[in-house]
């Protein structure tokens, strides 16, 4: 790994952000949205006589984790298109660039991304409801890490499916992780699903992160379980995308879709 | 003997039931401009592909510079470059951003001189600040010919480079790399559909039809072996006789 080629990708990628409304809508004004969305729910049902143990901690602090598990699922998937867009994905692998480090640069993005929204959607969520994320206390620090971790593993896995498949994939790059969203027990305790839900919910390793923010916000139990599971889900999962990366990578060039990706 | 910068052997590449190159063989000396020259659906821009590691060969091997493609990429495209009228650059960006990225891309030294003088010599300094995106076709071209000269490569791959080029400039281009080869020793592998063109830069043509190597030596030896007026005519034969085929 080079890290003048990495931090060459990273630089390509930051530029867009200065001439792009949209994109710095996408970090900016959507998260915004979201949270003033969300925020006038948990307050309309703190009203109507909801008597959930820290309710606002709940919703607002789970919305604003999950929107950590989106953005850094988008910052590799949009990355990605970016350059298929772009139709720079010849220029970059006829360069001495590795697929690996392709993938450090759009990480080292979406680490970006998920500071950018983290920030706003934390400020914000201070100035209009009053609420402070860092309540939570050290634990937010491996939550969020495993929640960025397990974006990253799906924003890998929709990558490689849209290096397969070319843009009729495209969408996957914004929807693929609301697939995860039900079984991720973001809004509702994991004991509401039926049966055979929750055993797909323990197999995600984002289940057990919101199951931990619950206990720790309800309880103020220690949720070692809730993050030895993650930990462990995480790093199958990671490895699993990582080698299927490579495996459609080698495909991609094998069948030259390589090349025809973004015609 | 001078030893190739570029020796393909048996290359050959199969997509499914098509033979897209069928066992090809050819050597670039350093500094030798050779002409990759074929109808539609020859096989020289997948040959081009291949040589850039950007597809798998189903059989043969590439070497470059003594070193194989398969264990030494890094080294080989590090010393490489290409242009084709069919790919294009970060369009949000601007010229100069681009070429700064890919003089990083390739770790290069001293890049806002080199940056400036590949702008000069290919006569788009004025394009410098502007947004790839409202470049026309022309000026791209000359911009993705600037991204390959900016890195110095030893090889340089070129598909139809003049393409979308007026007469004036195509003929600029044409001096522009001719200059390269003679003052960095360059070597070039160059497509094009401008037989005059071809004749003009090559030092020696591959005809390729239908994925095989149907010809081989400098035009004059092509045109006189298929007993031709020109290459054209030449081309137009071989193009009718693989149309017939299909």
């Amino acid at each position: 790994m080079k890290l003048h080629r990495i931090l060459a990708l990273l630089t390509r990628h930051l530029y867009l952000y200065r001439r792009s409304l949209p994109r710095i809508m996408e970090i900016f004004y959507w998260p915004f949205l979201d949270l003033v969305i969300w925020g006038f729910i948990t307050l309309y049902l703190g009203r109507a006589g909801g008597h959930l143990p820290g309710m606002v901690t709940f919703f607002l602090g789970a919305l604003i984790l999950w929107d950590m598990l989106f953005r850094s699922h988008q910052g590799i998937t949009i990355s990605f298109l970016e350059e298929l867009w772009a139709r720079n994905l010849m220029n970059l692998f006829a360069s001495p660039l590795k697929p690996g480090e392709f993938l450090a640069a759009t990480l080292l993005m979406s680490i970006f991304k998920v500071t950018c929204v983290s920030v706003v959607m934390t400020l914000c969520a201070a100035a209009f409801y009053s609420y402070n994320l860092l309540q939570v206390g050290l634990w937010l620090i491996p939550f969020v890490f495993n929640l960025v971790l397990m974006g990253w593993a799906i924003g890998v896995f929709t990558t490689s499916l849209i290096m397969r498949f070319g843009q009729e994939a495209e969408v996957l790059a914004w929807s693929m992780v609301f697939l995860f969203q039900p079984i991720s027990c973001v809004f509702y305790p994991m004991e509401v699903l039926p049966a055979w839900l929750r055993v797909l919910a323990m197999m995600n390793p984002a289940a057990h992160i919101f199951e931990g923010l619950r206990s720790v916000v309800s309880a103020g139990a220690a949720p070692a379980a809730s993050l030895a599971w993650a930990f462990g889900l995480n790093g199958l999962l990671a490895a699993a995308v990582i080698a299927w990366f490579y495996q459609t990578f080698a495909y991609c060039k094998e069948q030259g879709l390589l090349v025809r990706v973004g015609e | 003997m001078v030893t190739p910068v570029l020796q393909v052997t048996n290359l050959r590449k199969r997509f499914g039931d098509f033979t897209a190159v069928d066992d090809i063989s050819f050597s670039m000396k350093p500094g030798e401009i050779l002409g990759l020259l074929g109808p539609n659906g020859a096989g020289k821009t997948t040959t081009i592909h291949m040589l850039l590691g950007l597809i798998t060969p189903t059989a043969g091997t590439i070497r470059m510079f003594g070193l194989d493609l398969r264990e030494h990429r890094e080294t080989i495209l590090s010393q490489v470059n290409f242009s084709s009228t069919y790919i294009s650059m970060p369009q949000s960006l601007t010229v100069e951003e681009n070429l700064w990225i890919v003089a990083r891309l390739y770790g290069l030294a001293e890049i806002a001189r080199r940056v400036d003088l590949v702008l000069e010599q290919l006569e788009i300094a004025d394009l410098r600040h502007k947004v790839t995106r409202h470049l026309s076709s022309g000026q791209l071209t000359r911009v993705t010919l600037a991204k390959a000269l900016l890195t110095e490569p030893k090889i340089l791959f070129l598909d139809e480079p003049t393409a979308s080029l007026d007469p004036d400039i195509a003929q600029k281009i044409r001096s522009l790399l001719k200059e390269a080869r003679r003052s960095s020793g360059v070597s070039i592998l160059y497509t094009s559909h401008n037989m005059r063109e071809m004749e003009e830069m090559s030092d020696r043509i591959i005809f390729l039809q239908r994925g095989r190597i149907v010809a081989e030596g400098t035009a004059r030896e092509i045109v006189a072996r298929f007993g031709q007026a020109d290459l054209e005519e030449v081309f137009l034969k071989l193009a009718r006789e693989s149309r017939h085929r299909t």
